[in-house]
C-alpha cells in the first residue's frame, strides 16, 4: 500500500478545486439556503461530469469506485468550497445499494445508481437504525429518492414525501423527516449490514469534508489577519492570535492521515475499518471545529455577520460535527483502534 | 488497519520481533537517571548492538542496517510494544549522528558513529544555557582558538544524560559576528571528564540528576572534534534541531505502545460509566493513531521535515495526554511515583508522567515551536512578543 497520494489523485484533487473555485459556490450555497436550488444544481452537474458521484459505486453500475482515497480527495474539496447538497449522502446510498446488490439484490442499484453517477437522479438517505444515523434526511426536498433505514425491524423504504424543512445551523442544509409508505424495498438482515457500511462511507465523507472545511477556515483566516490592522501592526503579529492559528494547523494536519488511513482501511474492507472511520470523523470534526471557533474569534465581529462568507463555512463545521456521529460516538468506537 | 509491507519488510518486522522477545529484559531495568541504571541501560545498548539494532538506519559500516525511513518505524513499533528500555544513546543517535552524517568529516563518522552505536560513549547534549535556552543564539559560552584546536569556557546547563555520560557535543562563540547572534558560532564535542571541563548534576522534579550542569574552562578541543566549518555552527546545529523536534527523536511507535497499555489499563481499571475518563483515553488513542499515519505518510515522501516543530507540538502534548490520563485512571495509586507491591497495574507511568512533563519545555519550548508554525507555516509577519 502507498501511504501517499498519486499523480493521478493529486491532479484530481487540483482539477476539482480549481473547477470550484472559478463556480462562484458562494452565491450557490446562499442560493440554495434560500431553497432556490438552481445554481447548486448546475454545480451538481459539473460534479457529476467530473466524476465525483461515481467514486463510491462500482463499475458494475456505472461508477469507477469504490475508490475511497479518490473520495478524500474529492470531499476534502468539496468542503474546501462549502459545496450545498447531500454529497456525503449520495456517497452513503451508494454504497447501501452496491452492498446490497452484493448480497444478491441487484434491482435497486440497477435502477438507481447510473443515475446518480451521471447526475441524473439525486438521492439522499436518513439511516437513524445505524452507527451514527439520524432520523432527518439531508435535501429531500431536492431529490428523486430518499431512501430510509429505520432500524428495528430491517427494511429499507423509500420515502414519498416528507416533513416541513428544518433550519440547521448551518443554513445550507435543509433537513426534513422522510415519510415512508407501508411496503419496504429491500428487507432482512442484508439491509441491516448495508446500512451499517453505507454510515461508515459516510461518517468517512463527512470527515474528510469537514476536514475540508477546516482547511478553507484556516486559509481564510490567515489571509484575513495578515492584512487586518489593529495598534499600527496586522492582527497576525501577535502571538496570541499565531499561537491559536498554530493550535489550529496542528489540529488539521494530524487528522489529514487518519482521513486517509479511513480510507485505505474501507479499501481494504478491514474489520477494523469502523474504527478508523471514527477516529477520522472525531479528529478532523475536533479540528475543524477549533478552526472554526478561532476563525470566528479571529475575525472579530465582521466574522459574526451572515453577509461575510466565513458563516459558509462556520456553519458547515459545527452541523458536520454533528451528522453522521458524533464526537463522543465516535471516540467510544476508536477505543477498539489498537485491539482488532 | 495495517500497513501492508512487502515480504521483505514483513521479514525484517518479524526478524525484530523475534530478537526482542529473546532479549528485552524481563525485569524492568533501574531508572536511566541513576548511576546503577545509568549502567544498565549501557549494557542494553551494547546487548542491542551486538544484535545490530541500536542504529538500524544507520549504513552497515558503523554498524547499522542500512534500512529505510519506513522499517525504522517499523523496528521502533516493535520496539516500544515489547516493553524495551529507554535509549540511554538517544541524544548520540538520534541527534548527533545525523549532524555527523550530514556536516560531519569521514574520519569523525568513522571515529566517533561505531563507538556512539555500541553504547560505550553516550553522548550528552550541551546547548542550553543559563541565560540562553529557546533562544539559543543568544548563547554566551566561547571558543578561542588555539595552536590546533580551540579552549572552550562558559557554562551549559539542563544537559540531559550529562551526569553520567562521557562525552558532549554544543554550540559555541567563536567570531566576531556583524550583529547577528546566530553568526560566529561553532559546532564542537568535548569530553566531559577533560581537563577544564566540571559536571555538577542537576536533579530534575523527582529528584533524579536526568541533566546536568557543565562548566567549562579553557577545555580543549582538537580541530579534528569540531563538526562543520567552525563560525558555521549555526547552520549545522540547525540539521540536529530539525531531527530533535522530529520524528525521529520521539518516534510513533512509542505512543502506540503507550495508547495500547492505556486502554488495556482503562479496561481493568476504570469505571466504565464514567465517560468523561473513557473520552480521554479515546482521545490519547485517536492521536496515537494519527502520529503512527504521519508516521507512514512521511514515509511515503509526504510531509517528513517539512516542519518538525509541527510534530514536536504534537508528540509533546500527546506523551503529556496519556500519561496524565494513566494516572487518573490509577486512583488512589496515581501519586505513587515507583512500584508499589499492592498497587494494581504499575507499569511505569509515573516515571513516565515525570518524563513527559518536560517534553513542552526542551528542544525548543512549544510556544516558539508556535512561533515558528505560526511565520514559516502560516506565513505571519514576525513581530509582537505579547
Amino acid at each position: 500500500m502507498r501511504f501517499a497520494l498519486d499523480d493521478e489523485q493529486r491532479e484530481f484533487g487540483r482539477t476539482l478545486g480549481r473547477m470550484l473555485g472559478a463556480s462562484d459556490t458562494p452565491a450557490a450555497v446562499r442560493a440554495w439556503a434560500r431553497g432556490d436550488h438552481g445554481p447548486g444544481l448546475a454545480l451538481w452537474e459539473r460534479l457529476a461530469r467530473a466524476g465525483v458521484f461515481g467514486l463510491a459505486v462500482p463499475e458494475a453500475f456505472g461508477g469507477a469506485g469504490p475508490l475511497p482515497v479518490e473520495a478524500t480527495v474529492a470531499f476534502t474539496e468539496l468542503g474546501r468550497h462549502a459545496v450545498p447538497g447531500p454529497v456525503v449522502e449520495t456517497a452513503a446510498v451508494s454504497v447501501l445499494l452496491a452492498r446490497l446488490a452484493e448480497a444478491g439484490r441487484p434491482v435497486l442499484a440497477e435502477a438507481w445508481l447510473p443515475r446518480v453517477c451521471d447526475g441524473g437522479a439525486r438521492v439522499t438517505a436518513a439511516l437513524p437504525g445505524a452507527p451514527g444515523g439520524s432520523p432527518y434526511a439531508l435535501d429531500a426536498d431536492v431529490c428523486d429518492g430518499v431512501f430510509v433505514a429505520p432500524g428495528g425491524p430491517d427494511d429499507l423504504f423509500l420515502a414519498t414525501g416528507h416533513g416541513p424543512v428544518q433550519p440547521s445551523l448551518d443554513p445550507a442544509r435543509r433537513l426534513a423527516l422522510p415519510r415512508c409508505g407501508a411496503e419496504p424495498v429491500a428487507a432482512g438482515r442484508a439491509v441491516r449490514e448495508a446500512a451499517r457500511l453505507a454510515a461508515d462511507w459516510a461518517a468517512f465523507a463527512a470527515a474528510a469534508q469537514v476536514l475540508g472545511v477546516g482547511l478553507a477556515l484556516l486559509e481564510r483566516t490567515v489571509g484575513y489577519v495578515r492584512q487586518r490592522k489593529q495598534f499600527g501592526v496586522p492582527v497576525g503579529a501577535f502571538q496570541a492570535v499565531k499561537h491559536r492559528l498554530a493550535d489550529v494547523r496542528v489540529g488539521l494536519e494530524f487528522a489529514g492521515p487518519l482521513v486517509h488511513g479511513a480510507a485505505v482501511a474501507l479499501a481494504a474492507g478491514t474489520p477494523g475499518a469502523g474504527a478508523e472511520v471514527a477516529a477520522a470523523k472525531a479528529a478532523a470534526s475536533d479540528a475543524a471545529y477549533a478552526a472554526a471557533r478561532a476563525a470566528l474569534q479571529l475575525h472579530g465581529a465582521i466574522g459574526y455577520t451572515a453577509e461575510y462568507d466565513l458563516s459558509l463555512w462556520l456553519g458547515k463545521a459545527r452541523a458536520l460535527r454533528s451528522a453522521w456521529g458524533t464526537p463522543a460516538a465516535c471516540r467510544a468506537r476508536t477505543l477498539d483502534l489498537f485491539s482488532l | 488497519m495495517d500497513l501492508d509491507l512487502t515480504p521483505a519488510q514483513e521479514d525484517f518486522r518479524a526478524e525484530a520481533r523475534a530478537w526482542l522477545a529473546g532479549h528485552v529484559p524481563r525485569t524492568p531495568l533501574a531508572s536511566l537517571e541513576t548511576e546503577e541504571g545509568f549502567a544498565e541501560h549501557r549494557a542494553w545498548e551494547r546487548t542491542l548492538h551486538a544484535g545490530r539494532w541500536s542504529a538500524v538506519s544507520w549504513p552497515a559500516v558503523y554498524g547499522g542496517r542500512g534500512r529505510s525511513f519506513l522499517e525504522w518505524l517499523v523496528f521502533e513499533e516493535e520496539y516500544w510494544a515489547a516493553g524495551a528500555p529507554a535509549r540511554v544513546s538517544q541524544n548520540g543517535i538520534g541527534l548527533l549522528a545525523p549532524t555527523l552524517l550530514e556536516h560531519g568529516t569521514q574520519e569523525q563518522r568513522a571515529r566517533i558513529l561505531p563507538a556512539m552505536a555500541s553504547g560505550e560513549t553516550v553522548w550528552a547534549q550541551a546547548w542550553s544555557e543559563p541565560e540562553a535556552g529557546s533562544d539559543l543564539a543568544s548563547l554566551r559560552s566561547v571558543a578561542v582558538r588555539t595552536a590546533g584546536g580551540w579552549l572552550l569556557s562558559g557554562q551549559k546547563t539542563w544537559s540531559s544524560r550529562a551526569a553520567f555520560a562521557d562525552r558532549a557535543f554544543g554550540l559555541f562563540r567563536s567570531h566576531a559576528s556583524a550583529g547577528r547572534p546566530h553568526e560566529g558560532l561553532t559546532y564542537a564535542m568535548f569530553g566531559l571528564d577533560a581537563e577544564g571541563v566540571r559536571v555538577r548534576p542537576v536533579g530534575r522534579l523527582d529528584g533524579r540528576p536526568a541533566f546536568a550542569e557543565i562548566f567549562l574552562d579553557e577545555a580543549f578541543v582538537p580541530d579534528r572534534d569540531v563538526v562543520g566549518t567552525p563560525g558555521d555552527g549555526w547552520r549545522v546545529a540547525m540539521s540536529t534541531a530539525g531531527s530533535e523536534r522530529g520524528l525521529t527523536l520521539r518516534s510513533p511507535g512509542r505512543y502506540v505502545a503507550a495508547a495500547r497499555r492505556l486502554v488495556a489499563l482503562w479496561r481493568a481499571a476504570a469505571d466504565p460509566g464514567d465517560t468523561a475518563l473513557r473520552d480521554r483515553v479515546a482521545d490519547a488513542v485517536v492521536r496515537a493513531r494519527a502520529y503512527q499515519l504521519y508516521g507512514y505518510a512521511c514515509a511515503a515522501g509526504g510531509p517528513r521535515g517539512a516542519e518538525p516543530s509541527l510534530t514536536k507540538l504534537f508528540w509533546s502534548e500527546l506523551d503529556l495526554a496519556l500519561h496524565e490520563t494513566a494516572l487518573d485512571l490509577l486512583g488512589p495509586y496515581g501519586e505513587l511515583a515507583g512500584p508499589a507491591g499492592d498497587a494494581p497495574a504499575h507499569g511505569g507511568w509515573a516515571e513516565g508522567f515525570v518524563f513527559a512533563l518536560a517534553g513542552p519545555v526542551y528542544a525548543g519550548t512549544n510556544e516558539i515551536q508556535r512561533d515558528i508554525v505560526a511565520e514559516r507555516l502560516l506565513g505571519l509577519p514576525k513581530g509582537r512578543r505579547a
